[in-house]
């Protein structure tokens, strides 16, 4: 360690900072992981404090799990996040390497015409999407909010991905090509595995919006066998009454899948910076 | 084992012209290095060469046929680049078979010219290891195993020791000079250090700018440059250049003298009795370089300006010295004005 960051008072004070941003982000997180497994009463006569022997009670799972549907609501949340993710990564590599490897004309204009929907939120555009998801009959099919997701995503991982497949060494690619490996076996063989740290960041950018989301489920795909998990937890949240165990159940639980998946892409973006380190 | 020759390569990027009509024929087994500045376009030539490029106009032509339009893989050309460019996910013996696995060979001859390759460059022992887990000049070495398995007609290496320290760079330098014998084959080798020029090549391209200044075997260059270009460019230290008015030779524009054909006489300048004819200067010493094996001194002469003189063997000079200096006229070039020598 250099002498400079060794300094008590630095330290202190930078651990300092980082505590309290951390205690900001999780608070939210762990009032709800605390109060899902609290009575009702509880709840409201002390939001704070920690469940004990007399106020622990896990009716709110009971709840979420005895309204049947929310397994499914779970797979279809998963089928989405899962096959926008791949459609993301999968094109969104494809067109960079496109894009920095190959010199067409246009090739500029191209770049920058991808890269407009980072600037413009597709938010904008509903009302044309659910006029084109009528018209091709995709309303309340998961295919509809797959393509959505995935044309939302597309933009950053394009232009983020064109960035890294950029420093990929031309000499490796001009190697594959000596050695006779078709443009695809150089992209899946050689260039993809380089570029896994990249791929990984853009899939955490790319997952969590799209777990999240609740806007185009409600709007494109509000049927009862495609609902998303964000809008499943809705019935818990009624005009009069809502039902508060169930919905801090519904939502510590929707984020068991995205953990779960996060610490897969972080496990990646850790091995893929350690193994360009000690090289 | 194979010939090439190139006619008319002409190469731009947008509007910069990289390469200005290059023409060259390499014959059978003849060991060709291209030297050059920076950014003259020798990787560029090369990479043309390989078909990863393809030039703007001209043609390339291995063996008597055509190869402009060819795939690099069907060109019966292999690759060695300074950077290695090994396949990170495979092991050494996978990296050397993978160009044979492309084109169907069958296993047993894969094997075969993989334990060839690699008995010749000892890598025996390493054949199971990844590129991460080798040392630079073994992952050099594998990346000429990996060229010679292919059996090609060319070896292309492109500056492939810029990237090993000082004294893996002789040694692999040999290496390939041996490889060269064994093999018989066809090279053309990128450089820009004229000592690999000089050692290894048969015949030497120097390149300037896009344009093949002068073709010719290391000594041809040493002894007869055909221009300033190319004799500021071979030898080391660098040739002195002289206005031919400070020598009395004022019909000429320049006077080339190289360090190792300058005499050096130490003289106090006030009884000096050297007068100042054609072939000899006085100065002082401004600084002195011990190599060991030779002294290279560099002299502010009165005249002619900062001139080097190479004496070999260890000698006692100093910086301050009053010193006179002198050549044989026989030894220097001249050069008129637009750089061409006169003979
Ligand atoms: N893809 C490209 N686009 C535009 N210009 C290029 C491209 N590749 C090379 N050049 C230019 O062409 C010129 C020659 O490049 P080249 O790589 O052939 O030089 P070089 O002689 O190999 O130099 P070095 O000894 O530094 O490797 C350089 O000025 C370079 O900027
Ligand atoms: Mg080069």
């Amino acid at each position: 360690m250099s002498v400079a960051t060794r300094s008590v008072g630095r330290s202190v004070a930078s651990h300092a900072i980082l505590l309290t941003y951390a205690t900001i982000a999780l608070f939210p997180v762990i009032l709800i992981l605390i109060n899902s497994v609290k009575s009702r009463k509880a709840i409201f006569r002390s939001p704070l404090s920690l469940p004990d022997a007399e106020t622990f009670s896990m009716v709110g799972y009971e709840t979420v799990m005895k309204q049947g549907d929310f397994l499914l609501y779970f797979q279809n949340s998963l089928v989405v996040t899962v096959v926008s993710l791949f459609c993301v990564l999968l094109f969104g590599a494809m067109a960079a390497f496109a894009l920095s490897e190959y010199r067409f004309r246009g090739n500029s204009l191209m770049a920058l015409y991808l890269a407009l929907g980072i600037m413009i939120p597709i938010r904008l555009g509903t009302v044309a999407i659910l006029q084109l998801m009528v018209a091709t009959g995709l309303v309340n099919t998961l295919t509809a909010l797959v393509l959505v997701y995935t044309a939302q995503g597309l933009p950053l991982a394009v232009f983020i991905l064109s960035e890294f497949m950029n420093q990929v060494s031309k000499d490796l690619k001009n190697a594959g090509r000596i050695d006779g490996l078709s443009e695809y076996r150089i992209f899946f063989r050689l260039v993809v595995p380089l570029v896994r740290p990249a791929l990984a960041t853009v899939a955490i950018f790319t997952m969590i919006p799209i777990w999240n989301d609740l806007w185009f489920p409600l709007i494109l795909a509000p049927a009862e066998e495609t609902k998303t998990v964000t809008l499943g937890a809705q019935v818990f949240i009624g005009q009069f009454v809502t039902n508060w165990n169930a919905v801090l159940a519904a939502l510590s639980l929707s984020m068991v899948p995205v953990l779960i998946l996060y610490m897969i892409f972080s496990r990646q973006l850790i091995s893929g910076l350690t193994a360009g380190a000690v090289k | 084992m194979g010939s090439l020759s190139l006619q008319g390569i002409h190469k731009s990027f947008g509007a910069v012209e990289v390469l200005k009509g290059v023409d060259l024929d390499v014959r059978d087994g003849e060991f060709v290095v291209f030297v050059g500045p920076s950014g003259c376009g020798k990787s560029t030539l090369l990479r043309i060469v390989a078909g990863l490029e393809d030039p703007t106009s001209g043609s390339v032509a291995i063996n008597q046929q055509d190869v402009t339009t060819v795939p690099p893989a069907k060109r019966g050309i292999a690759m060695v680049f300074q950077t290695y460019a090994l396949y990170p996910h495979l092991n050494v013996r996978e990296n050397m078979g993978l160009g044979l696995k492309q084109t169907r060979t069958s296993r047993e001859v894969i094997d075969q010219r993989v334990s060839r390759a690699s008995a010749l460059l000892s890598l025996d022992e390493l054949l199971k290891r990844h590129p991460a887990d080798l040392s630079g000049g073994q992952r050099q070495r594998v990346a000429i195993g990996r060229a010679i398995v292919r059996e090609p007609e060319v070896f292309l290496f492109d500056e492939p020791l810029s990237n090993l320290d000082a004294a893996l760079r002789v040694q692999t330098r040999l290496e390939i000079a041996r490889l060269h014998n064994e093999l018989k084959s066809s090279i053309v080798y990128v450089t820009h250090d004229q000592v690999e020029a000089m050692t290894l090549a048969d015949r030497i391209v120097v390149m300037n700018d896009g344009v093949v200044q002068q073709v010719g075997s290391p000594m041809e260059l040493y002894n007869n440059p055909q221009n300033l270009f190319v004799a500021g460019f071979i030898g080391s230290p660098q040739m002195n250049f002289v206005d031919g008015s400070a020598v009395g030779k004022p019909d000429v524009k320049t006077v080339g003298i190289r360090p190792e054909h300058i005499q050096l006489h130490l003289s106090d300048r006030e009884n000096s009795s050297c007068s100042l004819v054609s072939g000899s200067m006085v100065g002082s010493i401004r600084h002195v370089e011990h190599l060991g094996a030779d002294t290279n001194v560099y002299l502010q002469c009165d005249s002619a300006g900062l001139v080097i003189v190479r004496i070999f063997g260890e000698q006692h000079f100093e910086a301050g010295q009053n010193c006179s200096i002198s050549f044989d006229a026989a030894q220097a070039f001249c050069f008129d004005h637009r750089g061409v020598r006169i003979n």
